[in-house]
This record gives C-alpha cells, sequence and structure tokens, in this order.
C-alpha cells in the first residue's frame, strides 16, 4: 500500500463529506467522518471493484450497516470514480441519488440498503453465505456502528457467521463510543465489545481507527485475507465520533447536527490543511 | 372548548409538548414509565432522563427489546410510555406490539414519531405509510393520529388510564393550530372542525391542516366544504362519518398509504352501513417513501391542500 495516498484519499473522503452536509447544512456528519479512514483503506487499497461496472458479480461487497454514514460511503464511491463529482452536491435535494441512508437501488457502488440499524448485518451474513455456496473469491465487509451493536439482530448475524463459517466475511465496529443520546456507556454499555464477538466465534482484531498502516495490516494478516480456519473477522476500530475534524469533535451533541457559517468553514479549512500537510 | 385554526402554526413545536408532558406524567403518577429507543434527543425528553432516570428509561437501540420490556412493567403494575420514530415503533416492533403488549393484555402506549412525509430528510427507510395498517389490524388497539399541540397535551393524559395497546402517530415539528388549548378530546368520537353541506374531507394528521386551507380555497367559489379531523383512526367515530357522507360528496385524506389506512375504513364503513356518497381517498398511492424537503414531498405525493381542491372540482 501507498500509506500517503491512502491519508489523501482518507482526507478527500472527510473534505467531501463536509463541504456535502454543508451544503444542505445539517447531518449525520460526526459518524460518517469516524468511518472516513477505513474507508479509505478499503477503496484504495483492497477491495476488488469495478467502477466503471459497479455490479460486476466478482466484486468485493460493503454494506454500510449504520446506513446514516452515507456520506461518507458517497464520497469514496465519487473519488474512485463510481460516479460523477457533481452527485455529491445533491445529497437529499429531491430525487436524488444520495439520500441520507444507503440506497441500492439508486447509488451505483452501494451494495445494500440500510437506515434501521441492525439490518444490514444480516443482509451482510446472507451476501457472504450467497458466495460461499457459489465458491466465489470476494470479500464481503460490513460497518457496524457502537450503539447499533445494541440491537439484538447484530449477535443473531454474529451467530449465524461462525455457524456457517463464513470466513469470507469481515465486520467493522465503529467504537466511536458515542450514540444518539449520549454515550454508549450512558444509554446501553457494550462492555467489552472485541471479548463478546470473539465468544460469538470471530476473530478480533483491535485497531486504531485513524490508523490507516494498522487497519490495512488487520485486514491483511490473521483472519484478514488469509484466514483459512473458517472464523468470520472483526475488526473493532478504535475511534472518536467527528473523527479529524476537531471542529465537530468537540460538538458534545453530534450525532446530526447543524453544519453552516463558520463552523462548516473552519471544518473545511481543517480538511484542506491536512490535504496541504499531505502534498495534495 | 373550541376551534381556533387561522392558518398559523403551532408555537410550540410537538417535541416540546411531548417532552413536558411526559415529564409531567411522570411527575403526577410514580407508576409511569417512559421509555425510549436512544431517540430522546429527538423528542425532548433527554433532560427528563437526565433528570429523572427511574422514570426516564433509555433502552439504547434495541426497540424490539423495549416493547418487550413495556409488557413487562405493564404486566407488574407500571404504566408504560414508549417512543421511538414511526417505522422503528411499528415495523420493527410489531410482533412484540401484538403478541406480548396486545394478545397478552397489556397496556401500553406507544408514539412513533415523524409519520410519513415529516420524516423528509430521514428519507425512504424512516418514513412510515405503513404503521396505522399495521396497528388497525390488532385487535382492539387504539390508533391515533395527532393534528395539534394541544390535542397531543390532552390525549397523552387520557392515555395514562386507558386500557389495552395504543398507537399514537405525531410529528415532531409543528402543524397549523386547530383547537384552543381547553378543547376536550373524546377518544372514538371525531371533531368537526369545520361545518359545510357541499362535501366532507374527514382528515387526519398532517392532513388536517391542508384540509382546512382547502376548505377556505372552495368556500371563496362558494362550495361550503365541512372538515372533521378523524384523529381517533381506530376507535373510528361511525356516527360522524355517516353524518358527513349526508353532504354526498366525501374526500378522506391521510399522510399515508391508502391501503389500510384512514381512507379504507371510512370506505368499509360507507359500504357496511349502505351509504354511498361520491367517494376519493387522497394518501400515498401505493408507493415508498423517498428523501427530500417536506413541501417538495407533499407535492410528489398528493398531500396538499391544492389536489384536495383539485379532487373535489373534479368529483362535483
Ligand atoms: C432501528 C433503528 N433505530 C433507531 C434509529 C435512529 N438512529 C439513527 S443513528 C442512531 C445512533 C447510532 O449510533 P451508532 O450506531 O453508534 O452510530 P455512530 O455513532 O457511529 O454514528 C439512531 C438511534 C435507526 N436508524 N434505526
Amino acid at each position: 500500500m501507498d500509506i500517503k495516498q491512502t491519508k489523501i484519499f482518507a482526507a478527500k473522503i472527510r473534505l467531501e463529506t463536509v463541504k456535502m452536509i454543508g451544503k444542505r447544512g445539517f447531518g449525520h456528519v460526526a459518524g460518517s467522518l469516524s468511518v472516513a479512514d477505513a474507508l479509505a483503506v478499503l477503496y484504495n487499497d483492497v477491495m476488488q471493484v469495478r467502477p466503471e461496472n459497479p455490479t460486476w458479480d466478482g466484486r468485493d461487497k460493503l454494506v454500510m450497516s449504520k446506513g446514516h454514514a452515507g456520506p461518507a460511503l458517497y464520497s469514496a464511491l465519487a473519488l474512485k470514480g463510481f460516479f460523477p463529482m457533481d452527485w455529491l452536491n445533491t445529497l437529499n435535494q429531491p430525487n436524488t441519488k444520495l439520500p441520507s441512508h444507503c440506497d441500492a437501488k439508486l447509488t451505483p457502488g452501494v451494495d445494500a440498503t440500510t437506515g434501521s440499524l441492525g439490518q444490514g448485518a444480516s443482509v451482510a451474513v446472507g451476501i457472504a453465505l450467497a458466495r460461499q455456496m457459489d465458491g466465489l473469491d470476494a470479500r464481503t465487509y460490513l460497518f457496524l456502528g457502537d450503539g447499533e451493536c445494541n440491537e439484538g439482530q447484530v449477535w443473531e448475524a454474529a451467530m449465524f457467521a461462525n455457524q456457517h463459517k463464513l470466513a469470507n466475511l469481515t465486520a467493522f465496529v465503529d467504537y466511536n463510543k458515542r450514540q444518539l443520546d449520549g454515550t454508549v456507556a450512558e444509554v446501553m454499555d457494550l462492555g467489552d465489545i472485541a471479548a463478546k464477538f470473539a465468544s460469538f466465534g470471530w476473530y478480533v482484531q483491535v485497531v486504531d481507527g485513524s490508523c490507516v498502516e494498522e487497519i490495512h495490516k488487520a485486514l491483511t494478516t490473521t483472519g484478514g485475507t488469509d484466514n483459512t480456519d473458517g472464523k468470520p473477522l472483526c475488526i473493532i476500530l478504535d475511534t472518536v465520533k467527528g473523527a479529524g475534524v476537531s471542529v465537530i469533535e468537540n460538538v458534545e451533541m453530534n450525532h446530526h447536527m447543524v453544519v453552516e457559517g463558520d463552523l462548516l468553514n473552519a471544518a473545511i479549512a481543517e480538511c484542506e490543511a491536512i490535504l496541504a500537510e499531505l502534498g495534495a | 372548548m373550541s376551534i381556533i385554526y387561522d392558518g398559523s402554526l403551532d408555537k410550540i413545536v410537538y417535541k416540546t409538548v411531548f417532552g413536558e408532558t411526559m415529564e409531567a406524567l411522570a411527575k403526577a403518577d410514580p407508576d409511569v414509565v417512559y421509555l425510549d429507543a436512544d431517540l430522546m434527543a429527538s423528542i425532548g425528553t433527554r433532560d427528563f432522563w437526565k433528570r429523572n432516570p427511574k422514570q426516564a428509561i433509555n433502552c439504547g437501540i434495541a426497540e424490539a427489546n423495549m416493547i418487550g420490556v413495556a409488557a413487562g412493567l405493564s404486566s407488574a403494575g407500571k404504566k408504560p410510555y414508549c417512543h421511538t420514530f414511526g417505522p422503528f415503533a411499528s415495523r420493527r416492533v410489531f410482533d412484540q406490539a401484538f403478541l406480548s403488549v396486545a394478545y397478552g393484555g397489556n397496556n401500553v402506549r406507544i408514539f412513533g414519531s415523524d409519520p410519513g412525509v415529516t420524516a423528509a430528510f430521514n428519507g425512504g427507510t424512516h418514513m412510515p405509510f405503513e404503521d396505522i395498517a399495521l396497528y388497525r389490524a390488532v385487535p382492539n388497539a387504539t390508533v391515533l393520529e395527532i393534528s395539534d399541540g394541544a390535542m397531543l397535551k390532552t390525549l397523552m393524559w387520557q392515555l395514562k388510564d386507558y386500557k389495552g395497546l395504543s398507537y399514537t402517530r405525531l410529528t415532531r415539528k409543528a402543524y397549523p393550530t386547530i383547537y384552543s388549548d381547553d378543547h376536550k378530546f373524546t377518544i372514538g368520537k371525531g371533531e368537526v372542525v369545520r361545518a359545510g353541506k357541499d362535501a366532507a374531507i374527514i382528515a387526519c394528521g398532517l392532513m388536517v391542516g391542508e384540509a382546512m386551507a382547502a376548505a377556505q380555497t372552495l368556500a371563496a367559489e362558494g362550495v361550503d366544504v365541512q372538515v372533521i379531523d378523524m384523529f381517533t383512526i381506530k376507535p373510528l367515530d361511525v356516527d360522524l362519518v355517516l353524518n358527513a357522507a349526508k353532504t354526498g360528496m366525501l374526500i378522506t385524506a391521510e399522510n399515508h398509504n391508502i391501503i389500510g389506512g384512514l381512507g379504507d375504513a371510512v370506505a368499509a364503513t360507507l359500504l357496511e352501513a349502505g351509504v354511498s356518497p361520491k367517494f376519493k381517498r387522497i394518501g400515498v398511492n401505493d408507493r415508498f417513501g423517498q428523501v427530500g424537503p417536506q413541501d417538495f414531498l407533499q407535492k410528489e405525493y398528493g398531500l396538499t391542500a391544492e389536489n384536495i381542491v383539485n379532487t373535489l372540482r373534479g368529483m362535483a
């Protein structure tokens, strides 16, 4: 992997996410920013996809089960060339192809429709099972929120993945420690999330979710692409809600927030400064 | 006690009314328990939770568990009120609501916010056009749709000692004011919010204000239209429906799929009573929701005063 290129890709995802939500004036910006680095590694270095042929059968698939992080995924897809960059200006506008929550019927490159938390977990498991049945050498990537892991359905899917030895499945948990009403600890404490997935029979790796090298290593070592003993892989991304944009990180209730005026300008400036530092 | 509609929006948004009323209820009755699924900040109850975590319980993003817990609380003598967004308060919890609550004989008040197009920017996944249909099909369930802030407050109090399962859909924003603060409501009795003899519109929720605006437009043309707020979708006010039918021309208007909603309930009532006025249902015509501003969505699905006016003109 070219670490610098991946970092640039992540910074661009952040910039586009902030601009897109800023255009509308409000949105799920913080939970989008916290998955930017993992998406950058996946789309820049790991996933086998063909932007010019988004429905190519042999592709790796991605299910953004925390569907409100659509803006980050749309940025990654546009940067990768799945659709023109100017679509990003249409987020949540009438007749858009980019709705607030991911919609596979509308957006090239989006592999599953999500928005009701928990449901994407089962859909990802179903996709992985089909690929196992077909003997297709392609992986399925699932993104879960930590708050989302309150849903029993996540654990039903986790059990199923182990039972059916879905070694071709990788789940990321965006462990940003916040959900909508406050911290995960005060709303519905998850305890030791890594131990929970391990006890469900998964390989678990905990990485710094803002470090593209660590994410890449987790994806390409034990339990990742060389997994041979049938365990699904869970990568816990230790992140911050709003990661990489301090003016958004610092807002206490930042799940769905107003992004306009000075705050928007400051957020854009932060993203641009990072890009400049990276020489992009 | 009166109708005070003048087209202006309620000054207090309904999430504020909901939050204040919920806290007042808990204060008044120690058996009241409020449950939410990580959407307290969205419905104006987060401060209440911080102040009184014994009576305001955050269940996290686990709606089905929340309704099951509510059933258990009810069976042990508590009076649970539950809230989440409409799609999750209906589809996502339907078996728990049906079985643990209704079939199990428990008393649970379920509130689903952001009905239909009021979900706006959250898009199709969050836009329930089927929640009324689902809950109408639960034996003995009560199904209400809020059209006004004073109504929300009054009905939340009435539901405290109400038996069985109730489902109430409400916007977190505000609709045009219809009623004075002291207006009395009776579940099972709809409200005639405008008298009229040439035609009648039976509406609920968002569409009550649209119906009032439509009636005003038609009044300027000399057409005298009655408007009924059928906030009590189940039990339906059959007498009021049959009375409205005497105008000879009836329209229903709802922010919901026309399949299984208010329009179907009214149609069945008319047919079984052997009454057949000219009749049309306005509502979402068997489509899914989508993302966008509410005014765009209202036009897209025909949920406007203009569409009511044109439909009535076409029937005359
Ligand atoms: C079934 C369901 N319940 C509730 C919601 C509303 N909702 C959307 S995002 C969210 C909080 C999500 O928290 P988390 O999974 O931790 O996401 P993140 O903090 O990473 O954005 C809630 C409650 C939903 N979309 N689906």
